[in-house]
Order: structure tokens, then sequence, then C-alpha cells
């Protein structure tokens, strides 16, 4: 693990968090690390910690934060955020700093994937034929084979 | 009781199972569901990369409902997570409302904030209730031992939730068990997540977190697992042959949606409840319930 260098300070990413609407504010962190600890994505690899997330927000390391793997790691379970005695929202932060690393273009294959399947389709899975046939055969109602109006609601994004 | 049933991208495509059971039990209930065609996938897997994108969908599948006038009962908790935030937000931020309505007014749509969106499991406690639930058992589920895991967004984030369980010490899956004659094993972890979204971006990292759950409910004794959402069946039923070659270990658990359950309760049969559909193999259990 690298030592934070604190010459890639950011304050203005600083401050567009920590006034955000959505995520509401971090700056209250304690570092007590009750996050970590909760963390099961961390009792299986170390090397993702949401509290060293925390911490090099608090010290607005924002391309180590954006340009790295470790965000990607979180599994969107809000345990930290539950557990968090500030009442940080530290899931909806993470999540949010996703989205800030695909508009910078760094977003892992698979996820950018999926989206463009979604963007493409207006749902995940196409419902073929084939699936069709085997709904039917099990009393389901069938169902279209992609989402024509979501597809055009994503148009452009 | 009548509900728009929202089924979302993964239960139609891959996990029929659930679908079937949780038709077949709200109509032994006395629950109406109505299929809206035009609903899409929510929104959730574009939250992490296209946040305003994914509150467009769930914002549009919110509409669909609302000009029917009913209320949405969702199968996936990761759609009624992302169903539900969006509600909530869109329901206390003017601003945002406005911007997404100036984009589905272009579909001839609007989001007007009168309509509710619950899991199957809540609308079971709180419309049809443990009582009614208890009432129509007719099978006895001899002493099965069943580990439930309630996994994140059927309780998560809570600020979105009014309370209806409590995610650091969650009951209601299990209260529905209990009245259905099952006996609730407790395990390691049990609140822990199942790692499917970490699924696409490691793998590895992923099954690991799934194993680690797979075999505190194989030490604990447990006959089953139970669950609600169609990405943690992904992990622990789809991918359980991965996870025992990986750590290299025997657990051979039958994963069952909660439905399964009750409907194996309630008397129906194998076919009715898709058990063929499970992938760790269903017959020695039904067997021994003598189905």
């Amino acid at each position: 693990m690298n030592r934070i260098v604190s010459e890639d300070y950011d304050p203005d990413f600083i401050e567009e968090l920590d006034s955000s609407e959505i995520t509401g504010a971090f700056s209250g962190c304690l570092a007590c690390r009750t996050c970590t600890s909760g963390c099961p994505v961390h009792r299986a690899n170390n090397e993702y910690d949401p509290l060293r997330i925390m911490r090099m927000l608090t010290f607005g390391l924002k391309d180590e934060l954006i340009g790295g793997d470790m965000i990607w790691l979180c599994s969107d379970c809000y345990t930290c955020q539950e557990n968090c005695p500030m009442g940080i929202k530290v899931t909806d932060i993470i999540n949010h700093l996703k989205n800030m690393a695909t508009s910078a273009k760094h977003t892992p294959i698979g996820v950018s994937t999926q989206e463009k399947l979604l963007k493409d389709q207006g749902k995940i899975y196409i419902i073929d034929d084939f699936d069709n046939k085997k709904r039917t055969k099990a009393g389901l109602p069938p169902l279209p084979e992609i989402n024509e109006e979501a597809k055009k609601l994503l148009e452009k994004r | 009781m009548k509900y728009s049933l929202f089924l979302g991208c993964t239960i139609p495509a891959r996990s029929r199972n659930y679908e079937l059971s949780a038709r077949a039990v709200a109509s032994q209930l006395g629950m109406e569901f109505i299929d809206i065609d035009e609903f899409s996938c929510c929104g959730f897997p574009l939250e992490a990369t296209d946040e305003m994108g994914a509150i467009l969908l769930a914002a549009r599948n919110l509409a669909l409902a609302e000009e029917k006038n009913l209320e949405i009962c969702s199968l996936c908790s990761a759609c009624t997570s992302m169903l539900t935030k969006t509600a909530y937000r869109l329901n206390r931020d003017r601003e945002l409302r406005d911007k997404v309505n100036h984009e589905l007014s272009k579909l001839g749509r609007a989001y007007k904030g009168t309509v509710r969106v619950r899991h199957f499991a809540r609308i079971l406690i709180e419309d049809i209730g443990l009582e009614k639930i208890k009432n129509s058992v007719s099978r006895d589920l001899k002493g099965l031992k069943v580990a439930t895991h309630y996994g994140c967004h059927y309780l998560k984030p809570s600020y979105i939730y009014e309370g209806f369980d409590d995610p650091q010490d969650p009951k209601t899956l299990e209260e529905i068990l209990e009245a259905v004659g099952a006996v609730n094993i407790q395990y390691r972890r049990k609140k822990d997540c199942c790692g499917g979204p970490v699924l696409l971006s490691d793998e590895s990292v992923a099954l690991d977190v799934a194993g680690e759950k797979l075999k505190y409910v194989k030490e604990a004794g447990a006959d089953i697992m139970n669950l609600v959402c169609p990405f943690c069946d992904l992990m622990f039923d789809s991918n359980q042959k991965g996870i025992e070659a990986k750590f290299g270990l025997e657990l051979n658990i039958p994963v069952l949606y909660l439905p399964q359950i009750i409907g194996l309760a309630m008397g129906l049969d194998r076919k009715e409840l898709g058990l063929n559909l499970n992938s760790v193999n269903t017959k020695d259990l039904t067997a021994r319930l003598e189905v």
C-alpha cells in the first residue's frame, strides 16, 4: 500500500463532494474504521478499504481515487453506511465516485459492457422467441424482446 | 389486493423459478398481479456509471405504474431499492423531479409521486399478514432447517425503507418461515453481502465473499438456504459448483427462493414452484417432504 502524497491535494474535489446533495457531507469522518471493520469485501481482499477511500477523499486525492481500481471493488452492500457512527453516506459517496470515474473514462470493461447492453436494449437480457416459448410453456406471460421506449430515453447519454 | 408485478431483467431471463413460485404463492394468498409489458430495466445496473440515466429509467417505470393507479410489487431486491430510492429522491428534490419530468415528457409520461414500491416479502408481511400465511399451510415441512440470506438491498439503505425491518437485526423473512413451519438456523456472517455486484469488476473477490457465507451455512447444519433476490441466487445457487471447486469444499446446499419454500408448505408441487430450475439439485429435499 502506498503512502498518501499530500501534493496531489485537490480542494475543489473536496468541496464538490462535501457539499453534494446526493451524498451529503463526509468531512465529519472520525477515521474510526467502523466502515472497514464491517466490510465483507475487505475480508476477502484487504486491498479494498473504505476507510482508505474516506481518508483519500479528506486529502482531496481525486486522480488517485477515480483513476484507481479500488472504488470498483465496493459491492454496494451498504454495511459501512449503515454502521457509520457519523451517519456519513459512505456507500452513496463511493457510488458517486464511480460515476466520476466513468466520466473520466476509468470504468472496468465488464461494467462498461453491461452499460452499453442496457443502453442498446433498455434491459440487460433480451427475451427472445426461445425464452418466450419456455415462458409460455410454463404458463408465464410472454415479454417484449427489448424495450424501445427505455432505449430512446437513454439515447445520447 | 392488486399490484403491478415488477420483474426487472434477470428474473424473466434466468430466474423463472422465482417468478413461477411467487405468482403461485400470490394467487393462493389472494394477491392479483398485473403485468405491465412496458416496464424496462429498473435502472440499478446503471447507477454506478450513469446515475442520472438510472434515475430516468426508474422514474419511467414508476410513472407507468402510476398511470394504472397501481402499487409496485418487486421480486428483485436491487430493483426494489432502485425504484424506492428514486421515488424517495424525486419526492424530496423538486429540481431533480422537474429535470426528470422534462425528459419523461418527451415520451408523453410524467412522475407524479403517487406510487408506492415494496418488495414481495414485505407485502406478504404488511398486507397479507403472518396469520393468513400460517393458515395457508397444508404440508408439514418436517423440521426443515433453513438459513436465511437477507441480502443487502432488501433492507438497505435503510433511509429509504420506512423502518419496515431492522438492517442490524432483520427478522421479517424468518417470521414468514416460522409461520410456514420451517426451523430458522443462525449462522456466522448472516447479514453479509452475496458479493454479486463485484462480479463484473473482480470475479475472484465476488466468489470469495459468497464462498465464506456458504461455508458458514454448511457449518451451521442448514438443510437449505432461503433468499429473495436473483443476484444473490446467482452467487449461491448458480455459482455454488464453482465455489466448491475454488475452495475445495463439498457444499451441496439447495438454495430456494422464499416463495418456493412457502409454496412447498402450501402443498404446491415441484412444477408449480419451478424446483427443476434450481441449479443445486432439490430432489432429495422434496423426496424427504414427500412432494
